[in-house]
């Protein structure tokens, strides 16, 4: 039991290290029009120093890293600063869906104008009716010459507002059982028939939309899997969502060393015990991370454990950047840094599957007990 | 960087496991007794994931003594001083050892052999006054000290060392009483169905389970290190998520968990001793605030 990097490894930091001191800049909201584009010019500069999706194979614009110098390189961006990921939707949970059931002209296809964010995408999943209770959707394909047309309603769509392409489940056998006859599917957001009306978030601006669907055509090409099999190919990307890709420990050891910082200046005793606390957490994450990438490379799986993650990164987020705030005392209510990522955490409970949801998961896959009244 | 248990660990820890859950406690006959103590004085010298491992599973079987002090501490501190007197015998559990060590441990567990950390100095010592813990099984004993035995300069390993092993008995503990209650909940049956099926049930098991899955990196990370900014950190993770788990045991098992009689007191009451033993939160919150 070890926590040495190898040298190749530290030479690997090292050059993200020096780039991102070079290259990080601080950019406006990517909820914003303007906001957005230079986000999107920043994906560009990180995939031109191949550096936008280190951890996929080399002919779609990756480095073929391991899943440690991924984590490696999560680290040395969060600590950087760096901007959020505007093709995060994409990279993080397409991505992995597309590697695990796209065919090879749809990777060939899609990847590569993914890791340059020339294409950015949206999630598609809730529906009105369908929150939690994913498998409730009414969105549905009609099949049609060389393809489906998509009807329907689906909303809380992250980025949709200003991205390129969607991707979600739509209900392709109305007669099926209500987890078979779904089928996952990639739409064009600027097609025909697309209405996407934006949704001001918590902090007044647009970060996700409703996507109102009216006869929208989806050609075969753009079927994930097979038709009927969407529950069980979107679930693969869930738990890439819930675990390792979408919440780098990174992110938390960086906000945690910052509140540290916060703390320094101001050493409130009343507040110590959460400071000390979050960086803790923010640590137990980070082993725990180093787990199970040690897992993952001697062959184990990402199964219902994301469950744990997701519940204790999303909760320690938010504790986090409220110890902050409530740090700072009346200047916790105004603009900057820590206000917009108190924000950003109060997501993270309910996103990615709700944490009641993620408790039912943890409570039944993982502790075995009975299924009961939700 | 490989962070997981080696094969050999994973089988030591089965293998304890089986042995204590056979109802058997001469340690010495498994080696835990050994793990701490230099291969000089007839001990195995063992790497403290390994101690790590073995104070999980003697928490997990609620084993009661001065494990910490005895199989950690005492050996670590008489690496230097004294311990060609001691040790082997400490190796062989043919004697146990308990130690004073100011601020943070100022009452022995009952043992054979008292000692005393006045300073760097280390020296003997006598029990004076049994006190009473909230763990019927914990016997202390305020001690004063007897003859100096020299200085040692491991007191601080030592200590560190006796904050890790009492993070992994906590955390044992806490997979224990997680265990019972699960299996509790699934079937105790009320309003004509299991317990285990309410949500409010449900959901308070989960959060121990998290507690306990992400208090573990903490202790094996520090067990890897040996920093004191580590250590403390497991300490605090360790002590919340094994109180949490004490806790909800307590209250999901209801009345009947409440009695003496019921096997959960014994995990119950040394959780709560622990959590206070070898430095309590707010000590090891502190050392990680200053170490940051």
């Amino acid at each position: 039991m070890d926590l040495d990097l190898d040298d190749a490894t530290l030479e690997f930091r090292d050059e993200v290290r020096a780039w991102l001191a070079e290259h990080v800049r601080r950019l406006s909201s990517m909820d914003t029009e303007a906001g957005f584009a230079a986000h999107r010019e920043w994906e560009r500069e990180l995939a031109d120093a191949r550096l936008s999706v280190v951890s996929w194979p080399e002919e779609f614009g990756g480095r073929g890293a391991s899943l440690l110098r991924w984590v490696v390189f999560e680290e040395e961006y969060h600590a950087a600063g760096a901007p959020g990921r505007v093709s995060q939707n994409g990279i993080f949970l397409l991505a992995p869906t597309l590697f695990a059931h796209g065919t090879p002209e749809q990777r060939a296809r899609l990847l590569p104008a993914m890791a340059r964010a020339d294409e950015v995408w949206a999630q598609a999943w809730s529906e009105p009716e369908a929150g939690s209770d994913l498998a409730a959707i009414r969105s549905h394909a009609v099949r049609t010459d060389g393809g489906w047309l998509l009807r329907g309603q689906k909303t809380w769509s992250s980025r949709a507002a200003f991205a390129d392409k969607g991707f979600g489940l739509f209900r392709t056998d109305r007669d099926a059982p209500r987890h078979r006859g779904l089928t996952y599917l990639l739409f064009d957001l600027r097609a025909d028939g697309v209405t996407v009306r934006p949704i001001a978030q918590l902090d007044g601006e647009p970060g996700f939309a409703e996507i109102f669907l009216d006869d929208v055509f989806v050609p075969d090409a753009d079927v994930l899997g097979e038709v009927g099999d969407g529950w069980r190919v979107a679930m693969s990307t869930a738990s890439s969502e819930r675990g390792l890709s979408l919440r780098s420990p990174g992110r938390f050891t960086a906000a945690a060393g910052r509140l540290v910082d916060l703390w320094r200046t101001s050493p409130d005793r009343a507040l110590r015990d959460r400071v000390v606390d979050a960086w803790i957490g923010a640590q137990a994450y980070r082993l725990h991370t180093f787990g199970t990438v040690t897992r993952l490379a001697e062959g184990g799986a990402l199964g219902p454990e994301s469950s744990v993650t997701k519940v204790f990164w999303s909760e320690l987020d938010v504790a986090l950047h409220e110890t902050a705030l409530d740090l700072l005392g009346p200047r916790g209510e105004l603009e900057g840094e820590w206000l917009d990522g108190y924000l950003f955490s109060l997501a993270g409970p309910i996103y990615a599957g709700t944490n009641e949801i993620q408790r039912d998961v943890i409570a039944e896959r993982l502790l075995g007990l009975p299924r009961g009244d939700r | 960087m490989r962070f997981a248990l080696s094969a050999e660990q994973v089988q030591f820890g089965a293998a304890l496991h089986d042995f204590l859950a056979a109802g058997r406690l001469d340690l010495a006959e498994i080696g835990v007794t050994a793990l701490a103590v230099p291969e000089r004085f007839g001990g195995l010298a063992a790497d403290p994931v390994d101690l790590v491992v073995a104070f999980e599973e003697l928490g997990h079987h609620a084993v009661a003594g001065p494990l910490v002090e005895s199989v950690v501490v005492v050996p670590t501190l008489l690496a230097d001083v004294g311990g060609d007197r001691w040790l082997p015998d400490l190796a062989t559990g043919k004697t146990t050892a308990s130690v004073v060590f100011p601020p943070h441990v100022p009452y022995a567990h009952e043992a054979e052999l008292y000692f005393l950390l006045d300073g760097e100095t280390l020296r003997t010592a006598d029990p004076v006054k049994e006190l009473a813990s909230v763990d019927l099984e914990r016997r202390l004993v305020e001690v004063v000290g007897g003859t100096a035995l020299g200085t040692t300069t491991r007191a601080g390993r030592a200590f560190d060392l006796g904050v890790l092993a009492c993070a992994a008995q906590l955390l044992g503990l806490g997979r224990a009483m997680l265990e019972m209650t699960t299996a509790h909940a699934r079937h105790r049956t009320q309003f004509g169905r299991p317990i285990g099926g309410f949500q409010a049930v449900k959901h308070q098991l989960a959060d121990v389970l998290i507690g306990l899955e992400l208090a573990r990196p903490l202790v094996h990370g520090a067990a890897v290190t040996l920093t004191s900014l580590d250590v403390s950190a497991a300490k605090v993770a360790a002590g919340d998520a094994a109180y949490r788990a004490a806790r909800t045991a307590l209250q999901v098992h209801g009345a009947i968990g409440y009695t003496a009689e019921h096997d959960l007191a014994r995990w119950l009451t040394k959780t709560r001793a622990l959590v206070g033993a070898w430095g309590g939160p707010s000590t090891h919150r502190d050392r990680v605030l200053e170490a940051l």
